[in-house]
């Protein structure tokens, strides 16, 4: 009993289950006032117990109950066919193509200016600045004149999306692989210069191998920020598809269990996504000889 | 297609790239000389490139919805100043400022608060990491249902963006203080408090002024997001969505400036802070 207690396992559970608790609570808080304005209309007295049992059935709650979400999850994802509108796994299916293609073009962008950036001076010097300098530039804002321009030009549908999401994936991946491109030691260096190795030979056996942990760290930031990229480039196309736009129709409507459907699907997705590419660093790494 | 302004781009280009290639060749020993030479570099390519798109754009007649030329940008952006001040004051000084005050602010006594607790530590700790990577703009619409149009919905998102970071680079920070330090502490029988401020959060700055920084962008992606989720017909999320619809391209590209400077301010104002108050960290030392 106390080894649960020595973990992270342990403390995870309590605090998750605190915060379940305090959900509840909050359900009951905010959603009373709409049942008492209901009862007090129908002019009758609702009792205590009623009244929470009320807050938590409620069809459009200013707060769902987590089981309200869960069912609604479950409802979506499992008793719709999956080619249904209705349906979270075609919502998350879009969105995960555009997030998926937008990341690996811009991860292979982002190695590609990373290596141009250790193998000309001039190019370090000039662009490695913008690039530091556009990460404190609010890119996202961007997303929607993208997606409205490219499709006026006749551009629509998945690519646009994934451009959003390649521009934002690039950054973190450029800054990430040139500091690992750069983390042999001298001493390392020197080393490949005495074996009389080309510059393409040190890339290959001591430059790319020891990038790998930063391209791995940098590839995790990139994924769960390439989805905020597919998720907010769905806003301006008027919610067609996508888990952005079950956001967005949702607030239209007032549907705030699904907007919270829609939230835990793009949570769950972030987190798979994070976690597929966290397993893919731990083989490579094995693989690799370094520690488990 | 205008010859001319292809040139123009081409000489630009060329131009820009050999000034360039000679200036990182220069060896000199006059540390003033090797300063001047990289800040120019980066500032040659900005204004080469900035050559470039006006040259291209230009010469190959690029209609403006696609992309206009910087100068038509600079031009909207002189014309339409009281309402870009508007907007920037919609969105940065109420919406931006106010959450991210809050956001880091309660991050950081919530940091101090579960510090004296290991077991919440590692209860919030993995649990903050991972809603650090979760896509937090996704409650805009909530916060938009519950506080309304104006800016408190937008300070809300962007409280909740920065709370995390917040929280878990501080708990990371409070940690760095070595146990030799500590022990000295013990030594000079200093009390809890006293260990906090004189040893824990001097030691702790370097990280929560990452966090700083990192939050400094997320608050104004928050709050510009937030934006397009409803607004009261004035800020720069607002501004972009509507623009956006009525081909305003040039408006955009303003409002997309304005935001740049803005964030790269913010910024900047921070890494300042930061070099005053961490100013005995090896990273600013050496640099």
């Amino acid at each position: 009993m106390t080894r649960i207690w020595q973990g992270n396992a342990g403390p995870v559970t309590v605090v998750v289950a605190a915060i379940i608790l305090i959900w509840y609570v909050f359900v009951v808080v905010l959603n009373a006032p709409w049942e008492r304005d209901q009862a007090a209309r129908a002019g009758t007295e609702i009792s205590f117990i009623q009244l929470v049992k009320n807050t938590m059935a409620q069809e459009r709650p200013v707060l769902p109950a987590p089981h309200q979400v869960v069912a609604e999850m479950w409802d979506t994802t499992v008793n719709k066919s999956i080619t249904s509108k209705r349906s979270l796994v075609y919502h998350g299916w879009i969105t995960l193509s555009a997030t998926l293609l937008g990341f690996v073009i811009g991860t292979g962008l982002g190695i590609l200016l990373a290596v141009g950036i250790i193998h000309n001076k001039a190019m370090d010097k000039s662009v490695m600045p913008w690039v530091i300098a556009s990460q404190t530039i609010p890119i996202l804002a961007i997303a929607p004149m993208i997606i409205v321009v490219l499709n006026a030009v006749g551009l629509s549908g998945l690519l646009p999306k994934a451009l959003i999401s390649t521009y934002l994936s690039f950054f973190p991946i450029v800054v990430g692989m040139v500091k690992g491109l750069r983390s042999p030691e001298a001493i390392q260096m020197d080393l490949m210069h005495t074996y009389n190795a080309s510059a393409a030979q040190t890339f290959w056996k001591l430059r790319w191998p020891s990038a790998m942990p930063f391209l791995f760290t940098s590839m995790k930031v990139a994924v769960a920020i390439s989805l905020v990229g597919a998720i907010v480039g769905e806003l301006p196309t008027g919610a067609v598809a996508g888990l952005g736009a079950r956001l967005l129709a949702g607030s239209y409507y007032g549907q705030t269990i699904q907007i919270w459907a829609a939230l835990f699907a793009a949570a769950a997705l972030a987190a798979t996504l994070v976690a597929i590419v966290g397993l893919g660093q731990r083989i490579v790494m094995q693989r690799m000889g370094g520690p488990a | 297609m205008n010859a001319g302004w292809v040139i123009f781009a081409l000489i630009a280009w060329l131009g820009g790239w050999t000034l360039n290639e000679w200036l990182v060749r220069q060896k000199t020993g006059n540390q003033a000389v090797a300063r001047v030479i990289s800040l120019a570099v980066p500032l040659i390519f900005g204004i080469s490139l900035l050559a470039i798109w006006e040259g291209v754009t230009r010469g190959f007649n690029v209609p403006t919805v696609l992309l206009p030329p910087p100068s038509a940008i600079w031009e909207r952006i002189v014309n339409s100043v009281p309402i870009l001040v508007a907007d920037f004051r919609q969105t940065f000084m109420k919406a931006v400022l106010i959450g991210y005050v809050l956001g880091c602010g309660s991050g950081f006594i919530a940091a101090i608060m579960i510090d004296r607790s290991p077991f919440l530590k590692r209860g919030l700790l993995p649990l903050g990491n991972f809603v650090s990577a979760l896509p937090i703009i996704g409650v805009a619409p909530i916060m938009v249902m519950w506080f309304g149009f104006d800016w408190p919905s937008k300070a809300a998102v962007v409280i909740i963006m920065t709370f995390f970071p917040m929280l878990v680079n501080t708990v990371e920070g409070l940690a760095a203080a070595t146990s030799m330090q500590k022990d000295l502490m013990r030594t000079y029988a200093a009390n809890y408090w006293q260990t906090l401020f004189k040893l824990r959060l001097p030691a702790a700055a370097p990280f929560i002024f990452n966090a700083l920084k990192i939050n400094s962008t997320l608050a104004l992606i928050g709050a510009i997001v937030a934006e397009f989720f409803g607004t009261p017909i004035v800020g720069m999320g607002f501004r972009i969505s509507t623009e956006v619809g009525r081909m305003n391209v040039d408006m955009v590209w303003a409002e997309i400036a304005v935001a740049a400077v803005a964030g790269s301010l913010f910024y900047g104002v921070v890494t300042l802070i930061e070099r005053f108050v961490t100013f005995w960290h090896p990273s600013i030392r050496s640099g």
